[in-house]
């Protein structure tokens, strides 16, 4: 059972960080990151060529993560491969011992870095989920007996709290959970009160899966500004953006003052006790995110953090 | 109705490199209408080759260019007329319905697009996949395996704004369009029903009306 599983079923405030594969061969750096992150949250999301741009894959450096001690969550999207190759590789990271999987459809490469590649799309986040229960039940996407014990998984999908018409994205999470979600990381969110609706939402469809806020520290009011414009279902409100300006102008750090903001959305939404953690989104800047976590009060329980192995940090990576 | 659009002149040219006396097959049918084979299209390119140096044997318009037993009679003219190249201003199916009719080279002049509505002359907009198994019951009458970017059969991706699909703004979000009409039906229970759209891709296809099937 995953650290993520264990703390959410202890009913402990689950806290998971996001990473990014490089787009290169060198996974030093990548392994580098994560160890500032141990112990400090659950378990570390790997990206699946986010936003369609090309980086190496989710699976490679969960495993290296793996390899190095770590409870690494494998993000898939349907985007590229088709269910054949999903199944393979979620079999494959079942070998490593790999079980969170965030179910994803995936972004189109239309968005993206390689802009000609052909989307597959033959399974989007419910199918990928469905795909996981025929796995652990040991068959295979042609309904094939698998070999072997049946491999576990634990698989979540992800929601988009601020969209309009909300109750469209509600009966979708329905599809999600009745497919097998058993956890929810959103979306990044700005305030408690952007979140609300939402949770209404879900309560009143019967969707029971822990949810975990999506955290995006602010680095700018520019940043804040491009997303708004850019991003969908992303939201600042203007009193954040407004005070990362003054910051600036006042010759201060607005990237501190964002964190700060992060901080303490992310303590009031465990006082308040609006979702079951928080999913932190840092965008390149995940060595702030221990900081971050300290500014909000929050602790991971010690049975549950990951356990160090000795000389972990070297295994792994591509040393040439 | 098949959506064509006529190659670019450059390429059709390099296509008949070598070819001298050449046939013009046109289409009453979805290329008329996209004004890539009808009569007066089949015109322009008789005029346009002839200014090039090529002559025109002939020109062929027959009703449907994708009709084998059709176009097979239509094109009985060509019969002892010295031909190097047809060239066909239909769809990839009438250009091969040509080709499978005659033993001559035949060249697309156009580049066949999508399955598509015509929602007035010369605005087309695709509204079919063909994917074999249709979800239209239950999504109010919008396909979203073709007018979602995506495809998506389960309901929408995170890639909205106002209405809008992510990877081309001028489109609208099929899935937002599908939660609006059903709403509008009372019908929004259907967001939840199974939907197909899913037909195993075994290509090329075949449908026997004379054969009794399963």
């Amino acid at each position: 059972m995953s650290r993520l599983q264990r703390a959410l079923e202890q009913g402990q405030f689950a806290v998971t960080a996001e990473m990014a594969p490089p787009k290169g061969a060198d996974f030093r750096p990548a392994l580098e990151t994560a160890q500032v992150l141990r112990g400090k949250v659950h378990s570390l999301n790997v990206t699946d060529m986010q936003s369609a741009c090309l980086k190496a894959s989710s699976l490679g450096l969960c495993t290296a993560l793996r390899q190095a001690g770590f409870e690494p969550i494998l993000q898939m999207t349907g985007r590229d491969r088709n269910r054949m190759a999903l199944a393979a590789d979620l079999l494959t990271a079942a070998a490593f011992g790999i079980d969170t999987v965030l179910c994803l459809t995936g972004d189109h490469p239309a968005v993206g870095d390689c802009r000609d590649a052909k989307p597959v799309y033959d399974l989007d986040s419910v199918g990928i989920l469905e795909l996981l229960r025929e796995l652990e039940a040991g068959r295979d996407c042609g309904g094939n007996p698998l070999t072997g014990e049946a491999p576990r998984f634990f698989g979540g999908a992800a929601a988009t709290p601020v969209y309009d018409p909300l109750p469209l994205q509600i009966a979708r999470l329905k599809r999600k959970a009745d497919a097998g979600a058993r956890f929810l990381q959103t979306q990044a969110v700005f305030s408690a009160e952007s979140l609300l609706p939402f949770l209404e939402g879900v309560d009143r469809a019967g969707i029971r899966v822990p949810i975990l806020a999506g955290i995006i520290p602010l680095k700018s009011a520019g940043m804040a500004k491009f997303m708004n414009e850019h991003v969908p279902g992303i939201a600042v409100p203007q009193s954040q953006i407004d005070a990362l300006a003054a910051e600036k102008a006042a010759g201060g750090s607005p990237a501190r003052l964002g964190l700060a903001m992060a901080a303490e959305l992310v303590a009031e939404l465990r006082e308040r006790k609006l979702c079951a953690g928080v999913h932190i989104m840092a965008i390149g800047a995940e060595k702030s995110v221990p900081g971050l976590l300290e500014m909000a009060g929050v602790h991971i329980c010690e049975e549950t953090a990951p356990v160090p192995r000795a000389e972990a940090s070297s295994e792994g990576g591509n040393h040439e | 109705m098949i959506i064509t659009r006529k190659k670019p002149e450059e390429a059709l040219l390099s296509m008949l490199q070598g070819a001298k006396r050449v046939a013009i097959v046109g289409c009453g049918s979805c290329a008329a209408a996209c004004q890539t084979g009808g009569e007066k299209e089949i015109g322009e390119m008789k005029a346009f080759l002839e200014a090039r140096g090529f002559q025109v044997a002939a020109t062929v318009l027959p009703d449907e260019c994708c009709h084998k037993m059709l176009v097979k009679r239509d094109l009985k003219v060509l019969r002892g007329l010295d031909v190097d190249a047809v060239v066909g201003l239909a769809c990839g199916d009438g250009v091969q319905t040509v080709a499978d009719n005659v033993d001559l080279p035949v060249y697309p002049a156009n580049d066949t697009l999508f399955l598509g509505q015509v929602e007035r002359v010369g605005i087309f907009h695709e509204y079919c996949r063909m994917c074999g198994d249709c979800v239209l019951g239950v999504t109010g009458g919008i396909c979203p395996v073709t007018r979602c970017a995506k495809g998506l059969v389960n309901g929408p991706c995170g890639g909205q704004r106002n209405g809008k699909c992510e990877v081309d703004p001028e489109n609208d979000c099929a899935w937002v369009l599908i939660y609006r009409r059903l709403e509008k039906l009372g019908k929004l229970d259907a967001l939840l029903s199974p939907t197909g759209g899913r037909r195993p891709a075994a290509h090329p296809a075949h449908l026997n009306l004379r054969e009794v099937r399963k």
